[in-house]
């Protein structure tokens, strides 16, 4: 049995913010298939009672004193962007017109 | 006169101080063998010859000095470099020019280093032949139709073709230390928050560690010295003292390691290996035992699931990371023609920007962190982590340090792994578990297999990067440098 179906790669692609094309579906559904069955493999190990580890330096809460720093500029932040106005990143709209 | 494109740092350091050569004279003799040889081997996607000549003179006036100042670098390109373009060899950040250094870049110059440009890499970092770069792949200069490793392919390629005497790479899953086992040269994964991950574009943060590539071990140590150490715009950054690796690879080169522990690990006898690699390693570690260093077999039991837990960790990550490239702040925007929402145009911007493989791990990434499989994927590969870190630190109890090959095969022809990303992913086998645990590891040639090079990994405890470089040089004095093919 598949692990993962085609419209579950579309499903997820979407939520990735991927316009995927439907040959881009085709392949990625049989390889991420492919990959699933080869790393669902971690459920073989009993690890119900072992804590997760999600970094291995054991620092939290790491904070500097609360003192400004030298930071870009505005016009250094936006040197990079595909559009800008008034010293603002321009977007397309976000609402619909009708909205 | 010597060629200066052969000499070691060391032996650059050393003259240039001498004044026997200037820093502008070593520069321009790497920067002409980039032209010469490049557009064969492919090592860089940008040259900074101007840049690299100023900072050059800035050591000839004698503005700066330090253990390597003058001496040549290239940096891959996934490290933000100050007005010098930085793509992590994706199309999404074509030409993007950062305002701003990464705080081992800052380092470098301070040290007096001379950049000489950016290098080709598998995108964002995810890949092990470098044929993921969105700009067409590094060739190994062992033999220019097989890959060179990845993802920092053109880091370990640039020093092979003598374009560079030493590079920056970064390290995931065995980023650094892959390429460097199948170009025959030496690469170093210092311990997790050992370096500064500040102005590394992200892929994994939990696992992502920059570190030295060099054609010999001193060379990364000297290197790794200059890039180490606390730095307070990283929260993950370990506010500890850098261990002495250039004294502990000193030591290693005089060839004494009485009373040193190898442990081997039973788990990867043989898996999966090509035998000419298991030959070399074999016989490398026969040589570690002349030196007076013993042998001993560990089970690390949880070390069969670091690659998988690890192709769940490490998407996961890059999914949530790589959300920052929507076509608003930097790099390409496509669609946007007065008729398409915002939503629209950023799902065509990553669709154009991104290559196969980091669409690939975006999704996986994103269903591993789905609810519903949240549970049994990403939280159970966390749980894994645990279990293989345990395993690290009941190993070093009995041992010093782990040994293995560095990766199961040599490099391979170009094509040979795409179509079956799966096999792609097996070149990390062994380079992995480390990055799980967040220790040091380094790969240091060991011999040929085929005519091509071996690499041998040695594995430290955290903190202890000073360890594996004193294996590492013993290794060096006993086997030898590889030298490559003439280009």
């Amino acid at each position: 049995m598949a692990a993962i179906s085609r419209e579950e790669v579309a499903h997820l692609a979407r939520l990735s913010r991927l316009a995927v094309t439907e040959q881009e579906l085709d392949q990625f559904a049989g390889q991420l298939d492919v990959i699933l069955q080869s790393v669902a493999r971690v459920g073989e190990v009993a690890a119900d009672d072992i804590p997760p580890t999600s970094h291995s330096v054991p620092l939290t809460n790491v904070y500097r004193d609360d003192v400004p720093q030298p930071s870009l500029t505005q016009d250094e932040a936006l040197a990079g962007a595909p559009d800008t106005f008034e010293g603002r990143f321009r977007v397309p709209r976000i609402l619909d017109e009708e909205d | 006169m010597t060629d200066l494109t052969r000499m070691s740092a060391a032996e650059l350091a050393k003259a240039i101080a001498g004044k026997e050569a200037s820093a502008v004279e070593v520069a321009t003799a790497h920067l002409d063998r980039i032209d010469a040889v490049d557009d064969r081997v492919h090592a860089f996607l940008h040259v900074d010859r101007e840049g690299a000549l100023a900072a050059a003179e800035r050591v000839d006036r004698g503005e700066v000095t330090g253990p390597l100042a003058g001496v040549p670098i290239a940096v891959k390109d996934v490290i933000a470099t100050k007005g010098v373009p930085t793509t992590a060899a994706s199309k999404i950040l074509e030409g993007w020019r950062p305002p701003y250094d990464a705080t081992i870049v800052q380092r470098l110059r301070a040290a007096g280093m001379v950049m000489l440009g950016k290098t080709n890499m598998d995108e964002f970092a995810m890949g092990s032949s470098t044929e993921y770069s969105a700009y067409g792949p590094t060739n190994n200069p062992w033999d220019l139709g097989r890959i060179p490793g990845g993802s920092g392919g053109g880091s370990a390629a640039s020093l092979a073709a003598y374009e560079a005497p030493l590079a920056i790479g970064t390290d995931t899953g065995g980023s650094i230390r892959q390429p460097g086992a199948v170009t025959g040269t030496v690469g170093a994964k210092p311990t997790y928050g050992g370096t500064s991950r500040y102005g590394l574009i992200a892929f994994s943060s939990s696992l992502d560690t920059p570190g030295p590539c060099a054609r010999n071990v001193e060379d990364a140590a000297l290197l790794h010295a200059v890039i180490a150490g606390h730095d307070p715009r990283d929260s993950t950054s370990i506010p500890q003292p850098v261990p002495d690796v250039v004294g502990a690879a000193r030591r290693g080169a005089s060839g004494d390691l009485s009373g040193v522990k190898l442990g081997l690990v039973k788990e990867f006898a043989g898996d999966g290996s090509e035998p000419g690699v298991l030959a070399a390693f074999h016989e490398s570690l026969e040589a570690l035992v002349k030196l007076g260093a013993e042998v001993v077999e560990v089970s690390c039991p949880h070390f069969q699931y670091a690659l998988p837990a690890y192709y769940l960790i490490a998407p996961s990550e890059c999914s949530s990371n790589l959300a920052r490239f929507d076509g608003v702040r930097y790099g390409l925007r496509t669609g946007d023609d007065g008729s398409r929402s915002l939503e629209e145009v950023m799902s065509l911007t990553r669709d154009a920007g991104f290559g196969p493989e980091v669409k690939r791990r975006i999704i996986l990434g994103t269903y591993a962190l789905s609810s519903g499989y949240y549970d049994a994927y990403y939280g159970q590969a966390q749980k894994v982590r645990t279990l293989i870190t345990r395993d690290f630190q009941s190993a070093f109890e009995r041992v010093d340090v782990l040994v293995s090959p560095t990766t199961p095969f040599v490099a391979f022809p170009f094509g040979s792994r795409t179509s079956d990303p799966y096999q792609m992913y097996l070149a990390d086998l062994f380079t992995i578990p480390t990055n799980l645990y967040g220790g040091p590891g380094i790969s240091v040639p060991c011999g040929l297999s085929e005519g091509l090079p071996v690499g041998f990994q040695v594995m430290a405890p955290t903190m202890a990067d000073d360890r594996m470089y004193r294996v590492a040089a013993a290794l060096e004095s006993a086997v030898g440098t590889l030298t490559p093919p003439t280009l």
